[in-house]
């Protein structure tokens, strides 16, 4: 992609979070811990939008969206409501959803706020438009794609559930941007112990796209972080071709379809939906007070940046470690228990940065979702550090236990690979070695190389077991001999 | 001796006290006065004539043992088919939810379970309230009880219609732009709007929920204070629930209006007002001030635009109160495999709403839609504040205002019914009420031609003791709530 | 004459955000009723509501809240008793396309 055209992509997303961290919905006290469970298992007069029942709102909601509104350097509106906003699909049970505007009197919760990303080590601000709090819809199953569903099944279990919308400014210029915003804007919510972005579907995005100065497209149902890169940049090669071929942009929304990951026409300007917005009254003002808001700065916890330089001066590790390390709230908790269990945090976090994190990326796991617990890597490092294995075993023993999160120690011995530091062992081996290679045996009297390749063998012979600088110093003891006896 | 249908909540509460009747006998001889004469009636849609024999039982069983009993301990109510009963079908008299049942019961439903009283079925409406002549029904017209030609007013005209024939004893009915005032004065009982707020509204299916309230309908107003004090009262379902102490309202029913200040409002005796009501509430208004009250005619100048504001209110909140009627989690489904969501939702929404409804939603629409949100809604509430104002005003100067409820009397069924606008006029006296969130009681004041005229008494905000107190005294002071239609 | 406050057009667009099909026949009579409804909706227009703030509630009320603490949703039989359709434990939508 080359530059100049690069910089005339303007990328605004509009990111729908849930406060995975709420135990019950926004307006109702159904229980928030749908995942897994059967559907329209937690549901109940309000979130299924039966006849008469009515919203009250979740105190905790709105603590937990001005905590986030503060971490995103934003305005918090002082008096708010509620608006409906009016549309029909098969996943509202109310057909309208209950959600904040920015106008007809209405203010979201809170405005103008922007967060830094980093891109090719350059800082960069993205504005943030505005934060606010709405309901999630529920669940739509289809059989096979959605163009191709005879019918369509639906769930409410997830209707409901508090979303914390975010939108921003078309700052973005690249899919590789919003990817990195994303990341950064997790590990915020994250940090401030509101969301956890490991559980499927709890970030979602919508994103609209123009090229060139071209025409706005909104793509919808980018229904992950890892997927948003994808998304957005298959559109803006569509968006491309068109204008290769001469052809307009069209003003539409689409549909990103993951599995066949494309987009599609999902509604044309003309269908474009009047949402009538209009405000919600079986809800009454929300005001947010400035006690409101100490209270909830008394209860923040620490933020990624300040995390960052705590990283740096405390455990004296390497900026970049220490921001990739944090760009990840569990990959940063990992690190700081595993230091706390061995103060080693120059090794610890070597070894994740290295191994742990290149595993994880290779095989497109969260660090959650593997079996590695800090005991296990401080264990290893110690067994390094301890003599008992080399840190070559080391790096072969690591994989098995993110796979499996067997103990290290349980994998060395069941596998035998614990170091051979025993003399009288190496000693056999070594008289094993000189045996079968003979001409070796007397190029070594003269030369290096040779030396190199008779440890090299021996090696071999212990599959990496070996201690080395032991194997070294025998090989080296037994030439000596041979010298001063003379040829044998 | 009267029947024990005939008797009053007070006498039946009395009476199962001294075991001089029980439960049981109560709730047979309103039943058997339902089979001989709800086929000319047809106040009730739906009997629970199982269920309320069971709840009479358990009811006697607790006389027998001697335990303490509630304070509408055997009484019989009748339920307006908006409110939701847990395992009784609840309609909105459309066929929309024809096999509705709800799996709740309404605030105000526990309420009264708690204080033992007896369910006997779901009276007649409008079709979602939306009516003032029980007409829009989908299971067919409410009878005026007085004259079976005429309608009983409405929304709440099966409610209405129930009491004044002892079908029942007491009734809920709801109140959205006078759907219990109007069947009060139409059927000559008793029925109160409360404050906004005052009674909760959770299990009320809404029509237009910034407007309406549950309230009371009995056959004279110590009842309908004694019910009141029964579903008055905070519930934290309802955000929009007043946090007040409970309150006995029949403590304030004193026969007494000695020094009281009335308001005659010139608005209400506007020149679409038939001159047998100006007539007849004119003597009432000389009876009160011969009872000691003075009264004085004043202008409320923003009234003349209240009709119209109320429907643009109203008509906004049903569209999306309404909205939720798609067929697909509960109410009509078209049987279609064929088509798409959207064609069957509207196909659903087609059949399963009666005209008015449909007028209603669509104007509704139109009024919220991109372009005329500030014309009609947002001038709508904006006039509704100077609404408030004027009330505000008056009261400063006044305890209560008084005027008709209705501007004529009961009409011919079909009359009205092809013009919406001439039937919405029947509304111009009590919308302001709604509006203004005020309380408003109708009772009977007399006759004309041998059709019921009602009197409507306004109070400020949370003075329901202002309007029982004076109505009180209207009534122990006059013999209408005596006389009763000849229905045999 | 009468001003002609919505057209047949209109009316059918209203319609599809409201998603209510309507006849032919009830077209034309929704139109004229509404035009009568909406010429008498029109005399609001005269008030002066310059300086005025909307009620969107007649009550003071504000910051009503509940806690954070779950309770049992409706067993799954009540949830879906209403529904015309399902499956298995789903709700059965039509296509959505």
């Amino acid at each position: 992609m080359g530059s100049a055209i690069q910089n005339r992509i303007l990328i605004g997303l509009e990111i729908h979070t849930q406060l995975t961290s709420l135990k019950t919905k926004l307006f109702c006290s159904c229980s928030s811990d749908y995942r897994g469970k059967d559907p329209n298992m937690l549901v109940c007069p309000v979130c299924f939008g039966i006849p008469g029942a009515l919203p009250v709102l979740n105190k905790k909601a709105v603590e937990f969206a001005v905590m986030a509104a503060i971490a995103l350097n934003c305005k918090i509106s002082k008096r708010m409501f509620f608006f409906r906003k009016n549309y029909y699909y098969p996943d509202m049970p109310k057909n309208f959803q209950i959600s904040q505007y920015d106008r007809a009197g209405g203010v979201p919760l809170a405005v103008d706020g922007f967060l830094h990303i980093d891109v090719k080590r350059k800082r960069k601000k993205i504005r943030i438009s505005r934060v606010h709090l709405e309901e999630d819809p529920g669940r739509l199953v289809h059989l096979g794609p959605i163009d191709q569903s005879p019918y369509t099944l639906v769930d409410y279990n997830r209707a409901g559930i508090a979303l914390l919308e975010v939108v921003t400014d078309p700052d973005l210029n690249s899919p590789k941007e919003a990817r990195i915003f994303l990341q950064k804007l997790r590990s915020i919510l994250e940090h401030l112990e509101i969301f956890d972005g490991g559980l499927e579907g709890a970030m979602r995005c919508d994103a609209n796209i123009s090229i060139a100065g071209g025409t706005r497209v909104e793509v919808k149902n980018i229904s992950s972080f890892k997927e948003v890169e994808r998304a957005l940049s298959f559109e803006i090669m569509r968006q491309k071709d068109l204008v290769e071929k001469g052809l307009a942009v069209e003003r539409e929304t689409r549909h990103w379809d993951e599995t066949r990951r494309i987009t599609l026409t999902l509604r044309t300007k003309e269908e474009e939906h009047d949402y009538r917005y209009f405000p919600e009254l079986d809800l009454v003002p929300i005001v947010i007070t400035n006690d409101f808001i100490e209270g909830v700065k008394d209860q923040m916890p620490e933020l990624p940046e300040a995390r960052i330089q705590r990283f740096i001066t405390t455990y004296n590790i390497p900026q970049y470690n220490a921001e990739v390390l944090v760009s990840d709230k569990a990959l940063a908790d990992f690190f700081e228990r595993c230091v706390k269990l061995y103060n080693k945090p120059k090794e610890i976090g070597n070894w994740m940065m290295s191994d742990l994190l290149r595993y994880l990326y290779e095989n497109n796991l969260e660090l959650p979702e593997s079996k590695i617990t800090p005991e296990h890597l401080v264990e290893m490092i110690r067994l390094i550090d301890d003599g008992v294995i080399s840190g070559k075993i080391g790096k072969k023993v690591l994989p098995e236990i993110i796979l499996t999160g067997r103990l290290p120690m349980q994998i060395i011995e069941e596998e035998g690979l614990v170091k051979v530091t025993s003399r009288e062992t190496l000693e056999k081996i070594v008289d094993r070695v000189f045996a079968e290679n003979p001409k070796a045996v007397e190029d070594a009297l003269t030369d290096e190389k040779t030396v190199h390749f008779l440890v090299g063998q021996l090696m071999k012979e212990t599959k990496g077991k070996a201690d080395p600088q032991l194997a070294n110093q025998i090989i080296r003891e037994r030439l000596e001999i041979i010298k001063a006896k003379g040829r044998p | 001796m009267p029947k024990l249908n005939e008797l009053t909540a007070k006498e039946t509460v009395e009476k199962i006290h001294k075991k001089e009747a029980t439960a049981e006998e109560c709730v047979l001889s309103v039943f058997e006065r339902i089979h001989r004469l709800d086929d000319k009636v047809h106040a009730f849609v739906t009997l629970a004539e199982e269920e309320a024999l069971r709840k009479a039982r358990e009811i006697d069983e607790k006389v027998s043992k001697g335990k303490p009993l509630g304070r509408l301990a055997g009484v019989p109510v009748a339920v307006k088919d908006n409110i939701c009963t847990k395992e009784i079908r609840t309609t909105c008299s459309s066929r929309m939810l024809e096999f509705f049942v709800p799996p709740y019961d309404a605030d105000v439903i526990e309420k009264i379970k708690m204080e033992d009283a007896v369910i006997v079925g779901k009276t007649n409406m409008d079709e979602f309230a939306m009516g003032s002549s029980t007409e829009t029904s989908y299971f067919g017209t409410t009878h005026n009880p007085w004259d079976l030609s005429r309608v009983p007013g409405g929304s709440s005209g099966g409610s209405a219609a129930a009491i004044v024939v002892d079908e029942s004893i007491l009734a809920f009915g709801s109140d959205t732009g006078g759907s219990i005032r109007c069947p009060a004065s139409y059927c000559s009982v008793v029925g109160i709007k409360p404050t906004y707020g005052l009674v909760s509204r959770y299990g009320l299916i809404a029509y237009a929920n910034s407007l309406e309230q549950i309230g009371p309908m009995a056959r004279n107003v110590y009842d309908c204070a004694l019910f009141l004090s029964v579903i008055a009262g905070y519930d934290p379902k309802d955000s929009t629930s007043v946090k007040i102490e409970p309150k006995d309202y029949t403590k304030f029913l004193r026969n007494d209006v000695t020094g009281f200040k009335i308001g005659l409002p010139t608005e209400f005796f506007g020149e679409g007002t038939s001159e047998s009501i100006k007539k007849q509430v004119w003597r009432a208004i000389h009876k009160l001030e011969e009872l000691g009250a003075s009264c004085e005619e004043t202008s409320l100048p923003t009234l003349e635009y209240a009709l119209a504001t109320y429907y643009i209110v109203a008509m906004s909140e049903a569209s999306s109160n309404l909205a939720r009627y798609d067929g697909l989690r509960y109410g009509y489904r078209i049987d279609r495999d064929d088509a798409d969501w959207s064609t069957v939702y509207s196909k659903n929404r087609q059949t399963g709403f009666g005209a008015e409804v449909r007028r209603r939603i669509i104007l509704g629409t139109y009024a919220l839609s991109a372009g005329y949100y500030d014309k009609y809604y947002l001038k709508a509430l904006k006039i509704r504040t100077l609404i408030r104002k004027d009330f505000e005003q008056a009261f400063k100067k006044f305890d209560v205002l008084i005027g008709p409820t209705m501007p004529i009397p009961p009409f011919k069924i079909g009359e009205k019914i092809q013009d919406p606008l001439a039937l919405y006029m029947c509304d111009v006296d009590t919308v302001s009420a709604n509006l203004a969130g005020l309380p408003a009681i109708s009772i009977p004041c007399g006759f004309a031609d041998d059709l019921p005229i009602g009197m409507q008494i306004l109070a400020p905000p949370l003075r329901e003791d202002l309007l029982l107190q004076v109505s009180y005294a209207f009534e122990q002071n006059t013999t209408y709530k005596d006389r009763k239609p000849s229905l045999k | 004459m009468k001003r002609r406050h919505l057209s047949k057009k209109e009316v059918e667009h209203i319609a599809w955000l409201a998603h209510i099909e309507l006849s032919k026949e009830e077209k034309e009579l929704f139109i004229e009723q509404f035009n009568d409804i909406l010429d008498y909706f029109k005399k609001i227009d005269k008030v002066d509501t310059e300086e005025v703030q909307p009620t969107y509630h007649v009550l003071d009320l504000m910051n009503v809240y509940r806690e954070d603490k779950a309770s049992p949703s409706l067993p799954i039989e009540e949830a879906l008793k209403n529904a015309p359709k399902k499956e298995k434990k789903f709700l059965k939508a039509p296509r959505i396309v």
